[in-house]
């Protein structure tokens, strides 16, 4: 008997169900509405309506870093499109696994400008990792499996599948089995053995080493966590990770540095400076983690391991380049580590770390608090405190509150926190905690905003009410773009150009107006209940936390320097920026 | 300058599914991430296989030709990418299609140099030739440069073709 011929419509429901997709998150318009109206005649899938595509998108990006499974957003053609872009460059930019499906107009009217037309595969084809327009439903299925595939294989990221009005109407068989093999697309997770064993040996006899780990890590599963702190604890080194790497190693364990980069602290950056072996797992060299280049690192040999061989040597040049999965390599690391019988060099760990700890009683991270104000990091390290021990997800809007966040909330697991680290996007924390809370109803899941980037995705608090998602918007607000205030201070002389957070919405009767709950806090007295009754109220709820107005983040490396070149909180006042630093971002 | 600014030019074949867009996406990669384009050629080689081999000859550092590779190694369609400057001994032929005009001395200088280049004449009036010239593309440029001073009017050149010496498929 001939397989029952579907829809294209129905066809990719089928093949989402298939995938093992429940949730989507979405907006309707005229080129989807026959897939809408399949979604409506079903119910294995589950639907969050947004109330802006590009919401749509981070809800995606929270659901998907969360879970470690893919996200999937479906929107209509022309405006829907062109309103994810930003959330599809970001996914692309931090490697995080999106299938987007959009609507396009009838294949016989594709060019003619035909109404809500705009060439999506085109406009997507730079901020996605591949896009397909299917131009006939018999190759609809197919399309998608394969879009699946891309996404969540290799390095991560996001795929569009532009679906045309027609083809969801016409009628095809669906016969593919979701597990394909791509024909061209294969990346390699196995890295090659005699690298890896080269890296052992580099690794077994250094005497200043440092792991340096990534997103590559939370990329590669909890699995590549799991083994990472074996092998991290096997050897007694010091780690440091990434903004996108947190939570892969405890953040309370006692060989853990803390963040490194522009923001990290002390410790971390002087130790990459100072080390002989580096070992780069999963991680991509980006210009906020290295400074300035030719002064990065400079004595040390390089590891890197990276699923994608384009990472390798772009802007730093590495002298064992490993590519695969980190998983897979970890594993082999550890299992040659342990049947050679390695051990590192005790004496020189010791000294090592004596000079690590001298670098720690920096503490870099202080910051002194007073009866009066809030201060920014502390109200983080009470929202910490005052969370530990429950399952908590972090996200975040994009500023100095998130530099903060990354300093001062500690992770002990991966896939807890979720930020927008190469594309710096203001807008994604909501729409992301929405999508986290969506994979994890149980779970607090909080999003560290400011009062500036909160406003750019606002109207998703409307998808938070509809769908009873208790999350909670906890707002530093101090009046400024204050990251953009910070680095006018630092290189234009304080002149403060349109970086004034004014005319701001009272965000208690605003979060009121939503049908969420309102909470604000003045001083640091109220901090602790009002954050107490932040987190048991149940329902959205939307905090109003006035801190501190011209409190900087620090410690910072600024543009155009070297990791020993830090500018620390207590000596902050003369701090400059080179002629040349000041070109770059 | 020392070693690692040094700019090489590097002749690199890729192998690709002839899907739609597959032409745009590489392209987009050079113009996206700045990467030069001396020439660049494109057809079908496989008909059954739908298979496009795509031919670029481009100018960077060492490092940027090492990205330039891996870039296009991850795009989802390529199949392969072979460095033709490194990885083969490998030969290069562009064709180019040469139009000049002119009466007398110079027609007749063109006529004759034009059988120096092995170029053939492939369309002809009274007041022009069209010259069809096979090489790499240096002897093309040595062929326009001395067709220029004789009446030069017009050129079309096909960007360079390279396939690796010996019996190995790339
Ligand atoms: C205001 C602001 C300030 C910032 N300051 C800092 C800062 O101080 N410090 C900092 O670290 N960052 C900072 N960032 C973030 C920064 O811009 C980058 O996003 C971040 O450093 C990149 O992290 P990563 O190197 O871990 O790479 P990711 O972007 O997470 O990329 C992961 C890498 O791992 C590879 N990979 C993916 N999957 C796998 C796998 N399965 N196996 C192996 N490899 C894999 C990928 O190919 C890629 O190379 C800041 C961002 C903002 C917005
Ligand atoms: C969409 C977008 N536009 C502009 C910027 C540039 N930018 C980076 S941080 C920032 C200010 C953020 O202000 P706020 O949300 O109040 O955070 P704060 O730094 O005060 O904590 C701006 C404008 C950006 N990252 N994203
Ligand atoms: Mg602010």
């Amino acid at each position: 008997m001939a397989a029952q011929e579907l829809t294209g419509a129905e066809i990719v429901i089928k093949a989402l169900v298939d995938q093992g997709v429940d949730t989507i998150f979405g907006y309707p318009g005229g080129a989807v509405l026959p897939i809408y109206d399949a979604l409506f005649q079903q119910n294995k899938i589950r639907h969050i309506l947004v109330r802006h595509e590009q919401g749509a998108v981070h809800a995606a990006e929270g659901y998907a870093r969360s879970t470690g499974k893919p996200g999937v957003v479906l929107v209509t053609s022309g405006p829907g499109a062109t309103n994810a872009v930003t959330g599809l460059t970001d996914a692309l930019m931090d490697s995080i696994p999106i299938v987007c499906l959009t609507g396009q107009v009838a294949t016989h009217l594709i060019g003619s400008d035909a109404f809500q037309e705009a060439d999506t595969v085109g406009i997507t084809r730079h901020c996605t990792k591949h896009n397909w327009l299917v131009k006939s439903a018999p190759e609809l299925a197919r399309v998608m499996h394969e879009a699946f595939y891309v996404a969540t294989h290799g390095r991560p990221g996001p795929v569009v599948i532009d679906i045309p009005k027609d083809v969801q109407f016409q009628k095809a068989e669906y016969t593919v089995s979701p597990h394909i093999t791509h024909r061209t697309y294969r990346p390699k997770v196995k890295g090659d053995i005699e690298k890896i064993k080269e890296a052992v040996d580099l690794i077994a006899n250094a005497k200043k080493p440092m792991f340096y780990t990534g997103g590559g890590v939370i990329n590669s599963g909890t699995v590549a966590s799991q083994l990472l702190r074996e092998f991290v604890r096997l050897t007694g080194y010091p780690v440091t990770s990434t903004l996108m790497g947190l939570g892969a190693y405890p953040a309370s364990d006692k060989q853990w540095l803390g963040m490194l980069g522009m923001h990290g602290t002390y410790e971390a950056n002087n130790a990459m400076h100072d080390c002989d072996v580096l070992i780069n797992i999963g991680a991509r060299f980006d210009d906020r983690v290295t400074g300035r280049l030719d002064a990065f690192s400079p004595g040390s040999k390089k590891i890197h391991v990276d699923i994608d061989a384009s990472s390798i040597n772009k802007n730093v040049h590495v002298d064992v380049p490993i590519i695969g999965d980190c998983a897979h390599v970890l594993e082999d690391m550890l299992r040659i580590w342990k049947s050679k019988a390695r051990r590192p060099d005790k004496a020189a760990l010791a000294d090592w770390w004596k000079q690590i700890d001298l670098w720690r009683e920096r503490k870099s991270l202080s910051y002194k608090t007073n009866d009066e104000v809030i201060k920014p990091q502390q109200a983080i390290q009470r929202l910490f405190e005052m969370t530990r021990g429950r399952e908590t997800y972090i996200t975040t809007e994009v500023g100095q509150h998130q530099m903060w966040a990354a300093q001062h909330f500690h992770f002990d697991e991966p896939n807890r926190w979720m930020t927008s680290g190469g594309l710096g996007t203001m807008g994604y924390g909501m729409p992301a905690a929405i999508g986290a809370q969506i994979a994890h109803p149980d779970a607090l899941v909080v999003d560290i905003a400011g009062e500036a980037s909160i406003l750019m995705n606002m109207q998703e608090l409307s998808t938070a009410v509809q769908f009873m998602l208790p999350i909670k918007i906890f707002i530093l607000n101090n009046e400024y773009m204050g990251m953009v205030r910070q680095w006018q201070q630092l290189l234009h002389e304080g002149r403060y150009s349109h970086s004034y957070s004014d005319s701001l919405p009272d965000f208690v009767k605003l979060a009121e107006a939503y049908g969420a709950t309102g909470i604000r806090a003045e001083k640091p007295s109220e901090l602790d209940a009002a954050l107490k009754k932040m987190i048991e109220t149940p329902g959205p709820v939307m905090f109003d936390c006035r801190v501190d107005q011209l409190e900087n983040c620090y410690p910072m490396i600024p543009s155009g320097a070297a990791h020993n070149e830090m500018i620390l909180g207590d000596d902050a006042d003369g701090a400059s920026v080179s002629e040349e630093g000041k070109m770059l971002v | 300058m020392t070693q690692d600014e040094k700019i090489e030019r590097h002749t690199i074949s890729v192998l690709v599914d002839n899907e739609a867009g597959v032409l745009a996406r590489v392209v987009g990669l050079f113009s996206g991430r700045g990467y030069n384009i001396e020439s660049l050629t494109v057809g079908e080689v496989d008909q059954s296989e739908h298979t496009s081999r795509i031919t670029v000859v481009t100018a960077g550092t060492p490092m940027v030709i090492e990205q330039i590779k891996a870039q296009l190694d991850r795009l989802v369609p390529v199949h392969k990418v072979m460095d033709l400057t490194v990885e083969a001994n490998s030969v290069e032929r562009e064709m180019a299609l040469v139009k000049v005009a002119g009466t007398g001395e110079r027609r007749v200088e063109a006529l004759r140099l034009s059988d120096a280049f092995r170029a053939r004449v492939i369309d002809t009036t009274h007041t022009s030739f069209v010259f069809e010239v096979t090489g790499t593309p240096s002897k093309i440029d040595a062929f326009i440069g001395l067709m220029r001073p004789l009446g030069l009017v017009d050129v079309s050149r096909t960007g360079v073709v390279a396939i690796a010496r010996g019996p190995e498929a790339m």
